[in-house]
């Protein structure tokens, strides 16, 4: 459901700020310093970072096409590894009955048990390949307008907090409240009254 | 501003009773909804909508599926005091068709489908494709802003409590008798 598939979804965001001059070379320097990281083979559970749009797999925003007209388009990768949970129970109770062994011992702590836990986690980590996630964003940086082509909360909250840490802009969902508020072009009185409104009950011709 | 989760909470019931009163113009006021393009557009309901009713303490959600599906069930949940928390609108300007989900309490864009293209126009090139598929998206989120635009206009105005709602009201009993 991505840019280029012939269906595709899109959550929207306002973005207030401005990215210092030179504008092209801070945006690249900035979103290679955010740019996804490997972790096969590495004990780590997730990673989250910039990629390219057309090469998402072999990013290099040195040389990316990243302006498409008026807009910026990159992307968002998410690598997350899961172990299956029949893997790590197994796993988990081989290294129970081996410490315990070792330990001339008959049964571990809770706080013992939730260590080996996350140390077999960790090995195993190490041992699956993440599987990519990759979502595109869309930039309208004049207008201040960006497009994230995903509407799963998990992943529109971590564009949230990546885009934030990563160009130290603000960045704001529209919904109904934002969309009144900020794009509406209401005026102060009207914000007054948006702020005060509450729920219509239309049903049996009565109304509140 | 709000907090944004706090606002994001209290005032989504703003985007359902927005595609309430979408349904309500597209019913008895297609010439008085805003459009953005010159050219003539249409607007009618697609191929979904859901409605949920939670007042009473009652959380009851009715989906209705299928194209020319009969809404003669999603009138009466209006009727009950259910509201339109998902619609699904099929687009027409000019001779092209596209189609889009729209979700009250985010106001996200799901599902949009472009135009059908004929094959013999399609592009190999990659920027011309993303080009092509950013203008879809701008016309989406462009019709979306302006119809949200005449809505909360109408929501804010004196005319809502006065004219607009009971005017629901009265288009929701006898759609459901």
């Amino acid at each position: 459901m991505g840019l280029l598939s012939s269906t595709f979804s899109l959550a929207r965001y306002r973005v207030e700020g401005r990215i210092p001059d030179p504008f092209l070379e801070t945006l690249r320097e900035r979103l290679k310093n955010h740019m996804i990281r490997e972790i096969d083979n590495e004990p780590a559970e997730k990673s989250v970072g910039w990629t390219c749009f057309e090469a998402p797999f072999q990013p290099d925003f040195d040389q990316a096409n990243m302006v498409f007209g008026t807009h910026l388009v990159f992307s968002l990768r998410i690598d997350k590894k899961q172990i299956p949970a029949k893997v790590l129970h197994k796993h988990l109770n081989m290294a129970v009955a081996k410490r315990l062994s070792q330990a001339g011992r008959s049964s571990l702590s809770r706080n013992e048990k939730q260590e080996l836990r996350d140390e077999v986690a960790r090995r195993l980590y190490a041992r699956i390949p993440a599987t990519p996630n990759i979502y595109e964003v869309v930039w309208n940086y004049e207008q201040g307008a960006l497009w994230f082509f995903s509407t799963q909360k998990a992943a529109n909250e971590e564009l949230e907090a990546i885009f934030s840490k990563t160009f130290k802009l603000a960045i704001i969902r529209m919904f109904p409240f934002t969309e009144a508020d900020l794009a509406c072009g209401l005026t102060d009185q009207q914000k007054d009254v948006l702020y005060k409104v509450s729920p219509t009950v239309f049903q049996g011709g009565s109304h509140a | 501003m709000l907090d944004v989760a706090v606002a994001y909470n209290r005032y989504k019931y703003l985007g359902n009773e927005f595609l309430t009163w979408l349904w309500f113009m597209m019913e008895t006021d297609k010439q008085g909804l805003a459009f953005p393009e010159a050219e003539s557009t249409e607007l009618v309901i697609g191929d979904r909508i859901v409605l949920e009713n939670n007042r009473h303490n009652r959380d009851e959600t009715i989906t209705i599926k299928g194209d020319g599906a009969g809404l003669e069930e999603g009138q009466l949940a209006l009727q009950k005091g259910a509201l339109v928390t998902e619609i699904s609108l099929l687009v027409k300007t000019g001779e092209a068709q596209w189609r889009f989900n729209l979700k009250g309490e985010s106001l996200n864009i799901g599902s949009l489908k472009p135009p059908e293209k004929n094959p013999a126009e399609a592009s190999d090139d990659m920027e011309q494709q993303v080009l092509e598929q950013i203008a879809h998206a701008e016309r989406a989120t462009s019709l979306l802003h302006h119809l949200y635009h005449q809505f909360i206009m109408q929501r804010i105005s004196e005319d809502w409590s006065k004219g607009i709602a009971p005017a629901m009201g009265r288009w929701i009993d006898q759609a459901a008798s």
